[in-house]
């Protein structure tokens, strides 16, 4: 059929072809950058970026795939269709950012949008490089059409791919981002109907649309900073004091109604309202199993607030806080709202903060006394590199830098919203030769939350804790370590280093809640 | 132990050698770029495997009297002195000619990690692979069995999820074959192609041996298995209908990364092998797979330990022949720069078998040239990045092994994978097998490439997934492999020159991987104990066998 159309007589006014390939480089960035904003939007927002990324992408590549195909059904006047495509692309991919900021905030539809979005944009961009080249056919021997236009594409993305991580995303951000290159798309528009006035006829419409559309986003790019801290702080519901990213992830403080929370890739990590339930409970278990200890371990837990509870203890000696993030314990230790919350802890001279991944770190170290007790607070499994720090090959480790005696708390996600994620855990505390005890409790701004004590030892359920506390006592300790029947122990796998099943037991279960 | 590594491999060019050959697809004739990094070109001691080969060095003033020597520390020749050691028998020397043992099993280390020279795995061994379990439990990687009483590895030692990733269309994805995408006929393909290894993992001869077996020796030589190498794997394919473009993709990959070769230049005995010898039942996918930071440089050391007194490195042996029932062993000591000599009553030799007709006159003789012109080894590539930071990423996280779909190379293999580190520097291993179907040819390439040449080569591959790699940097160290890996080419994996290559010549025993048709630790460390164990027998020893 190509073949055939190659014969087709050339129109009478040659069209000024390397400037269309122009647009194609310009339109096959356009569409990665799309792509990119809604994948890096959705993981912003709902976490767990492999999963994320792999169907945003699975269902853009799919509804290009259908553009393409639906393109066959345009007849007629396809220079006129190519400006209104450009257009409606513009439009689309141009607000994309915004209006998912905006339904992630405002509406329970989230998916949905996100979906559809990236549907219509795959659509739309799916139909470009069809109609172009059928339009530059009559000009262009078939061969180098295809040799041109595909080459341009490719190098289009790449540009996209490389500008994205390094230049969009930290000088622009998300939102200003999808405008731009809206904007872009609506250039390519206006400037085809000079292009291909030939072929066009009556100009003025499409070029009074263009403008339009070009003026709608532009308002949008100059009212966009506004608007991304409004939805920001929608998404987080409260105003934001603080957001960095450090090399290893996008820290975020908020304010408001008294309290304030600390989010870790859009993960809550503490909200100060009630972050007291949840290290009482972390910390003050272990110690009551072994009153006496001295050197204690803190694997993650950079906020200082585990460790503000452990100096309760005044017979501690020594705590070794190891933490992969700098920035994370850095703030912990300067910034005013973190330092009043701990109490100044890290400063405490008993305190040593290590930065460094705790899995290497314990691995590598030899030769040192061992650990009476180890506070673990690592964040939820939500990637392989976090999901290592669950594996019996961690928790092997770890005994090796405990006391024979010695007790380790673990955080283990939540029993009641992860279950099966919860028992692996505690299933792989005991594959790696501990006695396990799990345990769980409310903590409001999250949800029920669990852990595990663990020895290598036998001990007993522990019964008195320090007075004064919040929130625990001797009778609310007891209680802790019933498990109602809806949290209670299902069968599951063992966490292992070549397995890493709890990486993706975790994402399917929190994803049925968001 | 630095002895197995590649920082004391000095520098070598070769430039000179030859009037540059035009490279096909190793140099881009494009302007002289700087590279912001700096790296060495190193390869396997030339001069000192020259002078082996032309052997016109100066006479040894005597010839030490000695029961064994074993010629080669590879893990052929290291499988036999551990084997001799195993039987308590001390009388024997080990003369590896590089600076350290391994072969292609070497390793390398710098500040940031250690990292395989080339070969970088073993597959999980099951219970029937008798000398792996023996070495596997020695070394401390097995640390009990279970139930079935199959061993249980340290996690540590088994390759960390996720294992393998693959870079198509725009992004990384879990696993090495795409499924993403697939059509019907896909989907139908790839599953009669596994179907057909299935009957093959569960297919056993008269004798109740399997079809393919880990080392193949232990594998039958029933008819309708020896069939299979007469035509190639492509033709075995083609036969079956089986021309999906992505399962076409995954075969060609698989030949490359395990033979060194292409479908077409492999036999379909050894493309079958591939797949079937790794499953113990049809419901396992594969079996896992064995991975330390230094590669299979970490079974090398566990060996070397076990003998090193025996052992003397930077050694060649130039010649070899007999005497009244005696063998007499020349080398070139190029550290003291003296000629040395041996009287053995025995000669395990470990080398290639290249080396072997070069440096085994009468064997030259009686076997003539035609029968060493069908061990024809293909060329690789291995090369050591060594970054500073990791280039960013966005989709499917970084895995052990990490394919481009569409780069010429095999993808890298991530050296900080075993070691946990995620974050920060690392290095990364390169692989390229020169698959050409002309394998002089691509002898005569590797040899007159730059450093130059092979970095931007590299280079070209991996901007693919990586635009940003180049910036993160510190060093690229290339090893140039000619005669690397032996071809299982069509027609020879049965053929009457392998089984001779075998059998003992004049007091001589044979251990390489050359021996089997195809390269594999396993394969090199069967003839390592075929080889010992007949030495055994002629001493008369009394022993019970590690096979
Ligand atoms: C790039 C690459 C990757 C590979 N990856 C894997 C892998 O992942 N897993 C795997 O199982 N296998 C792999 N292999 C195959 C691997 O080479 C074999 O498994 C095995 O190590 C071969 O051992 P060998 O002893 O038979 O031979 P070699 O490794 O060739 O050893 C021969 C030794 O003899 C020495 N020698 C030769 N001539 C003389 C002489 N005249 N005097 C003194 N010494 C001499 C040589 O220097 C060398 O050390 C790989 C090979 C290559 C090239």
């Amino acid at each position: 059929m190509d073949d055939l159309e190659v014969l087709d007589t050339r129109s009478s006014q040659p069209l000024k072809a390397s400037l269309l390939f122009i647009s194609v480089f310009i339109i096959a960035a356009c569409g990665l950058v799309y792509e990119l904003v809604a994948g890096t939007l959705a993981s912003y927002l709902l976490g767990d970026s492999v999963m994320q990324f792999s169907t945003v992408i699975g269902v853009y590549l799919s509804a290009m795939g259908l553009g393409s195909y639906l393109s066959k059904h345009i007849h007629k006047g396809l220079a006129r269709r190519f400006v209104d495509l450009e257009l409606a692309v513009a439009l689309v991919g141009g607000f994309s950012a915004p209006i998912l900021f905006l339904s992630f905030a405002r509406t329970h539809a989230f998916r949905p949008s996100l979906y559809g979005i990236v549907v219509a944009i795959g659509v739309l961009v799916g139909l470009e490089i069809p109609l172009l080249m059928r339009i530059l056919r009559h000009q262009v021997r078939f061969k180098d059409l295809i040799a041109q236009v595909l080459t341009l594409d490719y190098i289009g993305a790449l540009a996209a791919s490389l500008l994205f991580p390094l230049l969009l995303m930290p000088k622009l951000g998300l939102v200003r981002t999808s405008l731009a290159f809206g904007m872009l798309n609506a250039i390519v528009g206006l400037w085809s109907t000079y292009l291909l006035q030939s072929q066009i006829g009556p100009t003025f419409g499409l070029r009074l649309r263009s403008a339009v559309v070009l003026v709608f986003l532009a308002a949008g790019v100059i009212g966009a900073n506004r608007f991304t801290l409004a939805a920001e702080e929608e998404i987080f519901t409260d105003e934001i004091v603080y957001a960095k990213d450090s090399p290893y992830q996008r820290i975020v403080l908020t304010r408001g109604r008294g309290s304030f929370q600390l989010f870790l890739n859009g993960n809550l990590q503490f909200s100060s309202a009630d972050e007291y339930r949840y290290h009482e409970a972390l910390v003050h278990p272990a110690f009551a199993v072994k009153p006496h200890a001295q050197r204690v371990l803190v694997c993650g837990g950079g906020d200082g607030l585990a460790v503000r509870e452990i100096l309760k203890h005044p017979e501690v000696k020594e705590v070794v806080l190891v933490d992969l993030d700098p920035l994370v314990t850095e703030l912990a230790t300067k910034m005013p709202l973190l330092r009043e919350l701990n109490g100044g802890s890290l400063l405490d001279p008993r305190v040593k903060v290590i930065n460094a991944d705790a899995m290497v770190w314990i691995a590598e170290r030899k030769g040192e006394p061992p650990f009476d007790i180890a506070i673990v607070d690592f964040p939820d499994p939500n990637t392989y590199a976090v999901g290592k720090l669950f594996t019996t090959r961690f928790y092997k480790l770890l005994k090796r830098q405990l006391a024979p005696d010695g007790v380790a708390s673990i955080q283990c996600t939540s029993p009641l919203m992860a279950r099966k994620s919860f028992w692996c855990i505690d299933a792989t505390v005991e594959a790696a030769g501990f006695q396990a005890r799990p345990y769980h409790l409310a903590v409001p701004s999250f949800s029920v939350w669990g852990f595990v004590l663990a020895s290598p030892a036998p001990f007993d359920i522990p019964r008195h804790t320090l007075p004064n506390l919040r929130h625990l006592s001797d009778e609310s300790m007891a209680s802790m370590f019933v498990f109602p029947k809806d949290m209670d122990r299902v069968p599951v796998e063992v966490n292992r280093l070549d397995n890493q099943v709890l990486v993706h037991l975790y994402a399917e279960e929190w994803n049925r809640w968001s | 132990m630095n002895g197995t590594g590649g920082p004391d491999v000095k520098r070598r060019t070769f430039l000179a050698a030859s009037a540059a050959i035009p490279l096909v697809d190793l140099a881009c004739k494009s302007q002289k770029v700087e590279f912001t990094f700096d790296g060495d070109l190193i390869g396997p001691s030339v001069d000192l495997g020259h002078a082996a080969r032309d052997g016109d060095l100066p006479a040894p003033s005597s010839f030490e009297p000695i029961d064994v020597v074993i010629v080669g520390g590879g893990i052929a020749g290291l499988s036999a002195a551990w084997r001799l050691k195993g039987a308590g028998f001390e009388d024997f020397t080990l003369l590896e000619l590089e600076s350290g043992v391994g072969g292609t099993a070497r390793s390398g280390r710098n500040g940031v990690s250690a990292y395989p020279l080339a070969a970088h795995y073993v597959v999980a061994p099951t219970r029937e692979t008798v000398p792996m379990i023996r070495l596997l439990e020695e070394a401390g990687v097995i640390e009990g069995y279970d139930a079935k009483d199959e061993p249980i590895f340290g996690e540590e030692h088994l390759v960390r999820s996720p294992e393998e990733r693959i870079f198509a269309v725009g992004q990384w994805w879990e696993g090495l074959y795409l499924h993403a995408g697939e059509s019907p006929e896909d989907i139908r393909q790839y599953k009669a192609f596994f179907d057909e290894v299935d009957r093959w993992v569960l297919w056993r001869d008269a004798k109740g041996h399997r079809a393919f077996a880990v080392p193949r020796s232990k594998g039958s030589d029933d008819a309708e298995v020896r069939a299979l190498d007469t035509m190639s794997f492509k033709d075995w394919l083609d036969a079956r209908g089986l021309d999906s473009k992505r399962l076409r993709w995954l075969m060609d990959y698989a030949c490359r990364d395990d033979y060194g070769a292409r479908p077409e230049t492999t036999s379909a005995w050894a493309g079958i092998y591939y797949f079937a010898a790794r499953k113990s039942h049809p419901k396992e996918e594969t079996r896992p797979v064995l991975t330390w930071p230094e590669g299979n440089g970490f079974l090398v050391n566990h060996l070397y330990e076990r003998c090193k007194e025996q052992v003397r490195t930077g050694i060649a042996v130039t010649r070899i022949t007999t005497e009244n029932g005696k063998v007499k062993v020349l080398a070139w000591d190029a550290v003291q720069r003296c000629a040395l000599g041996f009287a053995a009553k025995r000669v395990i030799f470990a080398g290639s078998m290249i080396m072997a007709g070069r440096v085994i006159p009468e064997l030259a003789r009686a076997r003539g040239r035609a029968f060493f012109q069908e061990f024809l080894p293909s060329s690789w590539i291995v090369s050591n990045l060594t970054l500073r930071e990791r280039p960013k990423e966005h989709f499917f996280s970084m895995a052990w092994d990490n394919v481009i779909r569409d780069g010429k190379g095999l993808g890298y293999v991530v050296d900080t994978h075993q070691s946990l580190r995620d974050h920060g520097p690392t290095v990364w291993t390169f692989y390229h097998a020169l698959a050409g179907a002309d394998i002089r040819s691509d002898w005569e390439r590797l040899y007159s490439v730059s450093w130059r040449d092979c970095v931007r080569f590299i280079l070209d591959d991996l901007r693919i997934a990586h635009p940003d790699l180049e910036s993160c940097i510190s060093r690229i160290d290339v090893m140039r492999w000619a005669h690397a890996m032996i071809r299982p080419r069509p027609h020879f994996m049965w053929s009457d020159v392998l089984e001779k290559a075998r059998v003992p010549f004049q007091n001589i025993h044979f251990a390489h991987s050359d021996l089997s048709g195809f390269a594999l630790f396993e394969e090199a460390q069967d003839h390592g104990l075929r080889a010992a164990e007949e030495v055994l027998q002629e001493f008369r020893k009394t022993f019970a066998t590690w096979r």
